[in-house]
């Protein structure tokens, strides 16, 4: 039973690790400059040619962005559903992303108008504050409502009153200003530059490895609180720190690339089903790496398909994830029959 | 006498800080079962929740040994106390191997990564709760009786000094309802673990129990020896018993008996006549028993059905004041049924009182026919 379980561990992260690296590939090579491998090898080894600026500059931040933001939201996705129980939660529909989205918009048009250029930390942090914010309404919800239903449908409207609000101020912000919010407020990993790659790295690596430090609790945490408690977890610290660390890794995608929709529920879902487990020690590394290959898939998708008009990665991703969603839902309750 | 593992001292439990049941005094040594029993909503859950941490006390003390239960540190209670509670989540894709593997997090290191010496654990647990079939089935797609035993593996596996059960049997058919109370027999006496749960069977909990403690409208309403417990008016009084009664060497119920003038009489004795009665309270047909000697098996329950019972004094033949207060019976029913194909030489009474019917010309059958 245990080498049966181990085996299938090993197959699936090697199945992942292949996909990665294709799309990897894929991404460097497709775009409205169609390079061969070749082209790509000579160039990442240091040869310039004319078109090294757009590997070296363009498409590796990009492709390294989408894969780190991708990895990270379906992370937080996944403490999610490990915090409510629920596999339909996720940052996007609990409105997390949302309130993220719109303070940052108003961080940004309050600075921007007065001719103040953000870092991307500030732009964290205020998506972080905002995502807060979210999560403190959907934490007040929750515990009046017990039903999850009605919590997701919770998040929903408050992710639409803060799109609203959002559009609003954008609508009403300097012209110069509002293509570029325009873009990011639709969901875009374009624009990516070497900087917001490190600063995202380094904020994903930590999380994620306080987020894997917490796999223990959390495998207890998954058959209930009563037991959880049971084995000598901190119920309320542990809480704190599920809900702070999913904050802050979809806080952190939403300040550099938007709201992005339903990764973070349908790659949990497609990775616990590929790996036949929920154990969180196995889940969350294959969770991160899952990620990357749906964010690198679906933008490689949003660059290329209508080129040179580039479609916004929620599009993308909702087009992939939704109907993962609703097959995952009927899937779920015709099983428990 | 060993020392209590875990007491309470003025212990007052409730929900929101309002408070629920007041000054409650446990005191469990281990290899003892104490069982909590009571009505439905007496609050058996409440004092559960709080002597496992679940829920703050409104005031007083828990104490493990001589260490109150807010100060021990979180592991060191994991490996101390474990529970099995009422309900579960539905986890996702966990195999019922899994659900007992998490008993093993208290011993683990900061990855839960379990060794082989835990592995051993998990598979001993399983074993002895006969649930190593259901390694490999997904928790959420077996019964709620196997789901129940997995559970209890995974209490066990924990190796806990005391074991918190909350109506453990609940699922449980009547095979795996005496399984578990022999294992928790075993390991109370072999692992001298201490035992506290509740019990909505009050005959099991006769027979397991150490120690009973009665919860009646908020407040412990007795404790005591089972012996002390488990009489037929203080059962009846604590859970406000109006229809039926319950016996309390047996642990058994019976339904209240039909009401009206006798219409039968049933000569029956040493087990022969119950089916008889029972079919005949199911009928709703007032009858007569007879003439049954004090000690026979079906007194008791011939006590609890018959509009009237008329015995002789046990181990005394039948005398002659019964056999005429029998005949007199007879004569007030239109029918006599005969339970009895052998009358041994301690009992030629029935022998004699069958004859006595037979000259009053009744009708007399071995069975029931309505």
């Amino acid at each position: 039973m245990k080498q049966k379980r181990s085996v299938r561990y090993a197959i699936s992260y090697v199945v992942l690790a292949v996909l990665l690296c294709a799309l990897l590939v894929l991404n460097l090579n497709a775009g409205s400059v169609n390079l061969s491998i070749g082209q790509v090898l000579r160039i990442l080894t240091g040869h310039s040619t004319e078109n090294t600026a757009i590997i070296w500059e363009i498409r590796l931040p990009r492709l390294l962005a989408a894969a780190i933001l991708g990895g990270a939201l379906s992370v937080s996705g996944f403490l999610l559903q490990t915090f409510f129980a629920n596999p339909i939660a996720g940052p996007f529909v609990l409105g997390i992303s949302s309130g993220a989205k719109l303070v940052v918009a108003l961080v940004m048009i309050f600075f921007l108008g007065r001719g103040i250029i953000l870092g991307s930390a500030a732009l964290i942090l205020a998506a972080f504050v905002g995502s807060m914010i979210s999560m403190g309404f959907i934490l007040l919800i929750s515990s009046r409502v017990k039903k999850m239903s009605l919590l997701v449908i919770s998040g929903v409207m408050i992710g639409y009153i803060c799109s609203a609000v959002t559009d609003f101020v954008v609508t009403f912000a300097d012209d110069s200003n509002i293509i570029n919010l325009h873009n990011w407020s639709m969901g875009s990993f374009s624009g990516m530059n070497w900087g917001n790659v490190k600063t995202m790295t380094v904020v994903v690596a930590v999380s994620l490895i306080l987020t894997f430090l917490l796999s223990k609790p959390m495998g207890a945490y998954q058959l209930g609180e009563v037991y959880a408690q049971n084995l000598g977890v901190n119920i309320k610290l542990f809480r704190v720190e599920l809900i702070v660390l999913s904050s802050i890794l979809s806080a952190c995608v939403t300040a550099f690339a938007g709201p992005i929709s339903f990764v973070g529920i349908a790659v949990p879902h497609l990775v616990k089903s590929l790996f036949r487990t929920a154990k969180p020690i196995v889940i969350i590394p294959a969770c991160f790496l899952g990620g990357s290959v749906f964010c690198l898939f679906c933008d490689v998708i949003a660059r290329t398909v209508f080129a040179p008009t580039e479609l916004s990665i929620s599009s993308v991703t909702a087009i992939f994830g939704a109907p993962i969603v609703i097959w995952m839902m009927l899937h779920r309750n015709t099983r428990k029959g | 006498m060993k020392e209590a593992i875990l007491h309470t001292a003025k212990l007052t439990v409730g929900y929101n800080k309002k408070a629920l049941i007041h000054d409650i005094e446990i005191a469990v040594r281990p290899g003892q079962i104490l069982t909590l029993i009571g009505p439905n909503g007496a609050g058996k859950s409440t004092i559960l929740k709080s002597i496992t941490r679940q829920l703050e006390p409104i005031s007083g003390t828990v104490w493990i040994q001589n260490q109150s239960i807010q100060q021990i540190h979180e592991r060191d209670f994991a490996q101390t106390v474990s529970v099995m509670m009422t309900g579960w989540t539905e986890p996702e894709l966990m195999l019922c191997e899994e659900v007992v593997e998490s008993g093993r997090f208290p011993y683990t290191g900061r990855l839960g990564l379990l060794s082989a010496h835990d592995h051993n654990k998990v598979k001993e647990a399983m074993e002895l709760v006969h649930v190593t079939d259901l390694a490999g089935r997904n928790f959420n797609c077996i019964s709620d009786g196997q789901r129940q035993r997995v559970m209890l593996a995974r209490a066990i596996c924990q190796e806990p000094d005391i074991l918190v059960l909350d109506e453990p049997t609940s699922f449980l058919d009547i095979r795996h309802k005496l399984e578990l109370l022999s294992i928790l027999k075993e390991l109370v006496q072999q692992k001298q673990l201490a035992v506290i749960m509740s019990l909505h069977e009050i005959d099991l909990a006769q027979k397991i129990s150490d120690y009973v403690l009665c919860i009646k409208h908020d407040r412990i309403d007795r404790c005591g020896t089972p012996e002390e417990i488990f009489t037929a008016d203080y059962i009846r009084q604590l859970y406000g018993v109006n229809h039926g009664s319950y016996n309390g060497f047996y642990g058994s119920l019976e339904l209240d008996a039909p009401r009206g003038e006798p219409q039968i009489f049933v000569i029956g004795g040493s087990g022969s006549g119950i089916p008889v009665y029972r079919k005949l309270q199911r009928s709703d047909i007032p009858f007569i028993a007879g003439i049954l000697h004090e000690n026979d098996l079906d007194y008791p329950v011939a006590k609890a059905l018959a509009a009237e019972v008329i015995t002789e004094e046990a181990f005394e033949p039948i005398r002659e004041p019964a056999i005429w207060k029998a005949t007199e019976a007879i004569s007030r029913c239109s029918k006599v049924i005969c339970c009895l194909e052998h009358f041994g030489s301690g009992n030629q009474g029935n022998l004699r009182l069958l004859e006595l019917a037979k000259q009053q010309h009744k009708h007399i059958t071995t069975m029931v026919i309505v």
